[in-house]
């Protein structure tokens, strides 16, 4: 298996002494490409701070994130913007479209800030497979959430990116227009090989991924391969149970 | 609710100083204005104080003009001196245009204060004031004898036992005598720059009234217990018909009378300034309070959900706008009083020195500066405020958040109507036969401002398109995104275009009219200069008449053309009224019009068109003038043709001129015409007789004309330092609006960064977008600079103002300021816009 990306010890500390908090407890991690891997766990485990350092949007405070070959760690902001624009794609929770542009414009966005020409044969892919065609010149006002999401998407997608990012991102949908991305996620793994990294609490989502990655606390605590929404669950679950005895100091930390 | 006006102001207080900054440069000025003004005024107190006695005796009808021909005789005094009432009576002598020439053979002085010669006199002014008193030395004793005032004397590096020259208007042109004592004022009062030379009287005759035993007015000091009026009546009894008595008050005041009107144009021009100023801040301020509350709108939603009721909200608003005014007016009262001290330094350079006198700081100032404040500010503040009542209570639990606004086709009318009336009232009032046709004019450009400034959103979006192409084109996607953001609210983007685009028509209009002033008159002097040199004094003043019969000596002068003028009123308006012998004025080719004919007798006097035109006035009628002579009446004789070469604007013979005019015998202008000598040959002889009068020059056509534009040039000055206002207000404006943008698009910020944006690319964003409001300002201002500055000119045409001439160049010198406004503006909200963290801006709502 080829490796996208990988994490090393990775340690991310916010504030000192009793208020210090770990966000990230020395994680190691393994992406592989081509794989639909979920990371999940309780609120305040660090899934979302795992996400932000392996994205370049954040640094951590020691151990090393390498996206294909470059390592993250000791980049200037210059490179870590041409890192993002080039070999990362993003997916919000909150979709986070500009709203002065269309549809198009949007999903082009990453690469006209890089002055890079569309692949015009892959463009269509693309839009075909979120099925948006006949949406390409509406702005974000005029299209519904789940049409946003997939835009976004799209605009995640079309870059052919090394990796795709996706915070949440059924998080501010109904279900039927989650599905519809989720599946949309699945697809692009499945036809194109592309790897993503989704950050979720919902085990229906989960259950779209090739992996999934358990933290808690800062660490990896579990990992399920080709999971279903009940061994999903049935983790949880454990995981709750475990972490019952320490529940102030969780708490605290959300 | 006061405690969350004032929280909320707590939390915004940057970004609102930065708008009311607008506002306290305008009130700055106001303040500055009052405070120069009212310091200005009480400094000319102890010279005017000082400059009658209890009792004042003067050719009758003389006023408080500049001293004529027309004298008391010598032997009133004694008669005066004998009346019951009067202690002494002293006779005075005095002029103008008597300057002190420095060690380097330059004159002290200039332009402004007058350059005053007298007689020395100890005698007291009103109410037994003491006036100059020697400090140094001892008074004038004869001929050979000058005492200066301390600050020239200072000034021209002479000290007592000196050799001082000195040039003067009479007949002997230049005069050695040696300095033999200092005076000054026993009150400790200032000349302000004026230049003062004392001889003793008889000398003082001799110079100034050609040796007459005269007066220019006599004092006569009241007994103890002697009232101003009681010895005025009995003055009156005694003097003869063709002199005049007044009290020592009156006649101070009358004195003042001409200045006060100098200091009140100064007021006016300045507190036009602070106008502008408050015009354009007033307009930043409705833009920060519209955008503040346009992102505070689901907060204020909230107060009105939790029962705020509608009142209360539109009323915290106000207050935050009540406390910024205060807080504005404050600042604008402490920045004016360095504003004044500044001007005071400006004046002293063009020679109007008020060194030693404090400022003076009226109730009235800090009054005007409060009240503007607060007026301005709240008033601006007043649409966003009634805008956040309309906000309904349910929108706080929405996700966006929209504050109802007028519809823009709605403003497009409005704006459109209160356009087209401006313009009307402009047209009304520069073409129309109005009273206070100022008022309407100016009244109508305002309306015209904020007509083009209310339909501007609309008007505005074929060119913020046009920009927004050429962004795609040149820029890419950061210019895509740049145009897009100027075009997402068209409302703020011309709201703050709009401070740019007044103070650039304002500029616009005022360099057509100075470059048209400017043309015309190069063109005038071109169609009608004569001669080969004309010689005047550099300072405007009247100089000897010696100096003509001088040149005409010269080798190589076959005539000189002599003119005289001073100032009198016509129908109560100024004009200079002049003399030219009628052989001299078909040499100068003044043309006379309708079959008019030079004024002969001494009632006869030939009008200027335009002024005949202004006083309503043909050929025949009978006209008053206000002459050293009295108030007189006149026949108009004719009219004439404006021509550069003759500044008069009234003309009488000579003989009428010194006679029942009663001006002084001097000169102000001579035209010299060579017998084909070569003209720098011709120069260099007319130099030479000039040498030893260094206030005096001959000028050829070209240097004439360059002498003629100069006050046009220095109205151009002024137009850059009102331009230079308007662009720092422009720049606050642009800086106000972008660093709110900014932080309203945060998260969109945080995105753009997030797929890749470079700081370099953001910040690229931003300054485009921030040229594009500047450009658009810059191009609407321009526009309607033009078209004001057209139609003023057109409406001047008659005026001797011929030539329309629109300064391109200089217009487009305007557009690049603009550009580099925006560049300049986009520094701080690019660079705030480059640090944010892409993480927390991706996380905020």
């Amino acid at each position: 298996m080829t490796v996208a990306a990988s994490v090393r010890d990775l340690t991310k500390i916010y504030g000192s002494g009793q208020t210090e908090v770990r966000a990230l407890d020395g994680v190691s991690l393994d992406i592989g490409a081509g794989e639909f891997t979920a990371v999940m766990g309780p609120s305040g485990s660090g899934k979302s701070t795992l996400m932000h350092c392996c994205a370049a949007l954040d640094t951590a405070d020691s151990g090393s994130v390498r996206i294909g070959d470059v390592e993250l760690t000791g980049l200037k902001d210059k490179a870590l913007t041409a890192l993002r624009r080039d070999e990362i794609g993003f997916v919000f929770q909150s979709f986070n479209l500009v709203p002065t542009l269309t549809a198009k414009e949007n999903v082009l966005l990453p690469l006209a800030i890089a002055g890079r020409r569309p692949d015009a044969e892959w463009f269509d892919q693309v839009v075909a497979t979120v099925g948006l065609a006949d949406r390409l010149g509406h702005r974000p006002n005029q299209l519904s959430g789940g049409q946003q999401q997939r835009v976004a998407v799209a605009r995640a997608l079309v870059s052919r990116p090394r990796i795709v990012f996706a915070d949440e991102p059924t998080g501010n949908l109904d279900s039927r227009s989650g599905a519809e991305v989720l599946s949309l996620l699945r697809r692009s793994v499945d036809e194109h090989q592309q790897t993503i990294v989704m950050v979720t609490h919902d085990p229906v989502a989960a259950a779209y991924t090739d992996r999934v990655v358990f933290l808690a606390d800062g660490r990896v605590v579990d990992e399920l391969r080709a999971p279903d929404r009940d061994a999903v669950l049935e983790v949880m679950t454990r995981m709750t149970e475990a972490a019952a005895p320490r529940d102030d100091a969780s708490a605290q930390e959300a | 609710m006061l405690r969350v006006s004032l929280r909320s102001l707590l939390g915004r207080k940057v970004r609102l100083l930065m708008s009311t900054f607008a506002i306290v440069l305008g009130v700055s000025f106001v303040v500055g204005t009052l405070v120069f003004s009212d310091t200005l005024q009480r400094s000319f107190d102890s010279i005017f104080a000082s400059s009658a006695g209890d009792v004042v005796v003067r050719p009758d009808g003389q006023g408080g003009g500049p001293p004529g021909s027309r004298t008391v005789p010598g032997d009133v005094v004694d008669e005066l001196a004998a009346l019951p009432g009067a202690a002494r009576a002293d006779g005075q002598v005095a002029s103008i245009g008597v300057y002190v020439i420095d060690t380097d053979d330059r004159p002290v002085g200039g332009f402004g204060p007058p350059a005053l010669g007298q007689g020395w006199s100890d005698a007291p002014a009103v109410d037994g004031r003491e006036g100059l008193v020697i400090v140094e030395g001892r008074a004038p004793e004869g001929p050979e004898d000058v005492v200066l005032d301390t600050r020239t004397a200072d000034r021209a590096g002479y000290s007592l036992g000196d050799t001082v020259p000195i040039q003067t208007p009479g007949e002997q042109a230049r005069v050695e005598p040696t300095l033999v004592g200092l005076a000054d004022f026993a009150d400790g009062g200032s000349l302000n720059g004026a230049t003062l030379a004392a001889f003793d009287p008889a000398t003082a005759q001799d110079l100034f009234l050609g040796g007459q035993d005269a007066w220019t007015e006599v004092w006569v000091t009241a007994a103890d217990g002697v009232s101003q009026d009681e010895l005025v009546e009995q003055v009156r009894e005694v003097i003869d018909a063709d002199l005049e008595a007044v009290t020592g008050d009156e006649a101070a005041e009358s004195n003042a009378a001409d200045l006060q009107e100098a200091i009140g144009f100064l007021e006016t021009f300045l507190l036009v300034f602070a106008g502008v100023a408050l015009v354009v801040g007033a307009f930043l301020i409705v833009n920060t309070f519209s955008i503040l509350v346009a992102q505070r709108s689901r907060e204020l939603a909230l107060l009105r959900a939790l029962g705020a009721s509608r009142r209360q909200v539109t009323v915290s608003v106000l207050v935050e706008a009540l406390v910024l005014g205060v807080l504005g007016g404050t600042l604008g009262l402490g920045l004016g009083i360095l504003l004044a001290q500044a001007l005071a330094a400006l004046f002293a350079q063009a020679g109007l020195d008020l060194s030693g006198q404090p400022l003076v700081i009226a109730a009235r100032t800090p009054l005007a500066a409060y009240s503007v404040a607060v007026l301005v500010t709240v008033a601006a503040a007043l649409v966003p405020a009634l805008r956040t009542g309309r906000i309904a209570p349910v929108q706080a639990l929405r996700d966006d958040v929209a504050l109802p606004e007028s519809s823009l086709r709605r403003r497009l009318v409005v704006g459109l109507v209160l356009a087209v009336l401006g313009g009307a009232a402009l047209l009304v009032g520069l073409f129309g036969d109005t009273a206070y046709a100022g008022w309407v004019v100016g009244g109508g450009v305002l309306a015209v401002l904020l007509g083009v400034t209310a339909a501007s959103p609309l008007l505005s979006m074929p060119l913020l398109g046009a920009a927004a192409a050429l962004f795609r084109r040149v820029f890419g996607t950061v210019g895509v995104l740049a145009g897009q953001n100027t075009l997402r609210n068209p409302r703020r983007t011309a709201a703050t275009a709009s401070a740019l685009m007044i103070g650039l028509a304002l500029a616009g209009t005022m360099s057509i009219a100075g470059a048209s002033a400017s043309a015309s008159v190069d063109q005038q002097i071109e169609d009608s200069f004569v001669g080969d040199y004309v010689v005047t004094n550099v300072f405007g003043g009247p100089f000897s008449p010696s100096v003509a019969e001088a040149l005409v000596d010269v080798e190589g002068v076959d005539r000189v053309a002599v003119e005289r003028y001073d100032v009198a009123r016509l129908e109560g308006d100024f004009v200079f009224v002049g003399a030219v012998s009628g052989e001299d004025l078909d040499l100068l080719g003044l043309e006379l019009l309708d079959g008019s004919r030079p004024p002969s007798g001494d009632r006869e006097v030939l009008l200027a068109e335009q002024v005949a035109d202004d006083a309503d006035v043909r050929p025949g009628d009978t006209v008053v003038l206000e002459v050293p002579g009295g108030e007189q009446e006149w026949t108009v004789a004719g009219t004439y043709a404006a021509n550069p070469v003759v500044p008069a604007t009234a003309l009488v013979s000579p003989e009428a001129f010194s006679g029942r005019a009663g001006f002084a015998d001097q000169d102000r202008m001579l035209v010299v015409f060579g017998d084909g000598t070569a003209a720098d040959v011709l120069g260099e002889r007319i130099d030479e007789v000039l040498a030893d009068q260094p206030t005096l020059a001959a000028q050829d056509q070209q240097e004439y004309a360059e002498v003629q534009r100069e006050p046009i040039e220095q109205l151009v000055l002024m137009v850059f330092a009102l331009l230079g206002l308007a662009l720092v207000i422009a720049v606050l404006g642009i800086v106000n609006t972008l660093a709110l943008s900014v932080i309203e698009r945060t998260r969109e910020v945080g995105l753009l960064r997030a797929v890749g944006l470079g700081r370099g690319q953001l910040r690229r964003m931003v300054t485009l977008e921030s040229v594009a409001i500047s450009v658009l300002g810059a191009v609407l201002g321009v526009v309607l600079g033009v078209l004001f500055g057209v139609v003023m000119m057109t409406a001047l045409r008659d005026e001797g103002l011929e030539v329309i001439s629109v300064p391109w160049g200089q217009l487009a010198v305007y557009l690049v300021l603009a550009v580099m406004v925006g560049v300049l503006a986009a520094v701080l909200p690019a660079r705030r816009a480059a640090r944010l963290d892409v993480l927390q801006a991706i996380a905020t709502e």
